[in-house]
């Protein structure tokens, strides 16, 4: 069997349906993709296998499967380098870890520029990630001709192309083969995967937090791990703190099945486009994020139109594919685009969020630091300045720059 | 696409508007640390009607409030949004 065909073969047996047990060591809220991580290095790297985690829906009904799975490292500031960077390290390596194919794809990013201060600022990124030891080039209009032939890099469009940063190592996954090959992995492991099992509220005592109630139950719990994506601020309501997290609905949209076209992922934050086509050979596209507060996992039409004119503009060999499908999930976006992890006000109780528009990548990293966090009780030292407090202090990290272009 | 009610020129395609969120009071100048960053960073994103602020930008240019369900996307004028 081929990688591909291996990914798409489905196992005969994904992960037991257990009842709940009384209580757990850790319980984590969230089957997600950053929760499922968390459970399994909970129970690889610690050795800890009385976990469970509490899944509202079904394991991966959230942006977990509803991303456009862009992987990548090279973000602006030392502390997002450190965290991206060793979440990418992990990638390569996870089908094997997981003993389940993920289709790791390391094709290549682009991120165009379409002028001059668009290049000044994406060159002041590359410097910073060659610093960093994180590979990054530059490639002039004539090198994206044989890099990607079939960008429009004609000076008549309205936002000429006149440069672009490669991350050669960066590529797409498969998102839901990603779900079941941490689901998988994690059950094997004995970690209690509990789904239809929202959380209600938090059994608190002397500001500890001691189980949480459930729609099965209450659960008790030595920690807590809070990873609820798009509802974090509702759980964290739930608990009595709040988060400065403003949930809103990103949108994405895949074509019809097409001869392979496209070899590497496209982005560009000027245009807002970014772009690639999936091993089955779906065009797989993001829009931009909808302006308003929304829990309703859709968005409004004329933000896909934009794209899609933006698109049709740099790739005009697209015009007449057809468009199959187009959604919508939550993302949570923190006021400097970072995600926020590790103590709450609440004893026991840590959260993992704020991964907004772009946590897809970081899924095997934010698992293994926030397992660390949890077990430990003490933020693992690469999610220290990713605190909470970081509001407060004024520490904040702004990656608006290179996280803006939701991805 | 939303159709929004402007209390002034009718219903219109979302596109005309700006966002606005929601209204909350400036910091004062002694807060503390904690107070300001509640003031600058913290906005309440309720699970069913939240009242917020939008602008008719490419109409009237008016700042008016509305009443938004956040889990079915449902708009209700309140009473106070009339010319
Ligand atoms: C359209 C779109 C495109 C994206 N593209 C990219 C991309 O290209 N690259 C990238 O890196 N990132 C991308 N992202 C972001 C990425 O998908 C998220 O950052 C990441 O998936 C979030 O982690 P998660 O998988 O754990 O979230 P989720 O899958 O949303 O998991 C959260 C889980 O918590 C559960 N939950 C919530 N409340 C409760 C409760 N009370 N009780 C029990 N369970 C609860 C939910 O049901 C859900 O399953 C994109 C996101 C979207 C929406
Ligand atoms: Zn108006």
């Amino acid at each position: 069997m081929s990688r591909v065909e291996h990914a798409w073969a489905n196992p005969e047996h994904l992960w037991r349906n257990p009842e709940p047990k009384s209580s757990y060591d850790v319980v984590v809220v969230g089957g997600g993709l950053h929760g499922l991580a968390t459970a399994f290095y909970l129970a690889r790297n610690h050795g800890l296998t009385n976990i469970a985690v509490v899944e509202r829906g079904w394991l991966g009904n959230g942006n977990a499967v509803r991303n456009t799975t862009v992987v990548r490292s090279n973000y602006l500031r030392d502390e997002s380098m450190a965290l991206y960077e060793h979440a990418l390290r992990l990638w390569p390596g996870l089908s094997a870890e997981l003993d389940h194919e993920v289709l790791f794809d390391p094709r290549g990013v682009l991120n165009l520029a379409h002028g001059r201060h668009d290049a000044l600022t994406l060159k002041r990124q590359l410097a910073a990630n060659q610093a960093a030891g994180i590979d990054a080039e530059w490639l002039e209009p004539a090198d994206l001709a044989s890099f990607c032939p079939i960008l429009n890099l004609s000076p008549e469009i309205r936002y000429p192309v006149v440069g672009a940063a490669l991350q050669r190592r960066g590529g797409i996954a498969r998102h839901d083969a990603v779900v079941f090959a941490f689901a998988r992995a994690a059950d094997r492991l004995g970690v209690d995967l509990l789904q239809g099992c929202e959380v209600t509220g938090f059994d608190i005592v002397d500001n500890r937090v001691r189980g949480v109630v459930t729609t099965r139950g209450r659960i008790g719990a030595g920690r807590v791990g809070l990873v609820g994506a798009g509802r974090s601020k509702l759980l964290a309501a739930m608990a009595g703190f709040d988060l400065p997290i403003q949930p809103s609905p990103l949108q994405a949209l895949v074509s019809e099945v097409l001869d392979q076209v496209l070899d590497t992922v496209v982005m560009s934050g000027a245009v807002h486009v970014y772009i690639s086509q999936a091993h089955k050979g779906e065009l797989v596209m993001g829009a931009g994020r909808d302006p308003y507060t929304s829990y309703a996992q859709r968005g409004s039409f004329h933000i896909l139109e934009w794209q899609l004119q933006a698109v049709l503009e740099l790739f005009p060999i697209l015009s007449r594919a057809h468009l199959l499908r187009t959604w919508g999930g939550i993302v949570d976006v923190a006021p400097d685009a970072s995600p926020i992890i590790g103590a709450t006000p609440i004893g026991d109780l840590f959260v993992n969020c704020g991964w907004g528009t772009g946590g897809f990548k970081a899924t095997p990293g934010s698992g293994w630091v926030f397992a660390d966090t949890l077990a430990t009780g003490a933020p693992h030292p690469l999610v220290v300045p990713f605190s909470l407090d970081r509001f407060e202090t004024g520490a904040l990290i702004d990656e608006h720059g290179s996280a803006a272009v939701a991805h | 696409m939303l159709l929004i009610p402007c209390p002034w020129c009718g219903p219109r395609e979302e596109h005309e508007f700006r966002y606005g969120g929601e209204a909350v009071p400036a910091p004062a100048a002694d807060n503390d640390d904690r107070e300001l960053a509640r003031r600058l960073f913290v906005r309440s994103a309720p699970a069913g009607p939240m009242r917020e602020r939008w602008y008719h930008v490419h109409g009237c240019r008016r700042w008016f409030p509305l009443v938004r369900d956040t889990t079915t996307h449902e708009l209700t004028a309140p009473p106070e949004a009339r010319p």
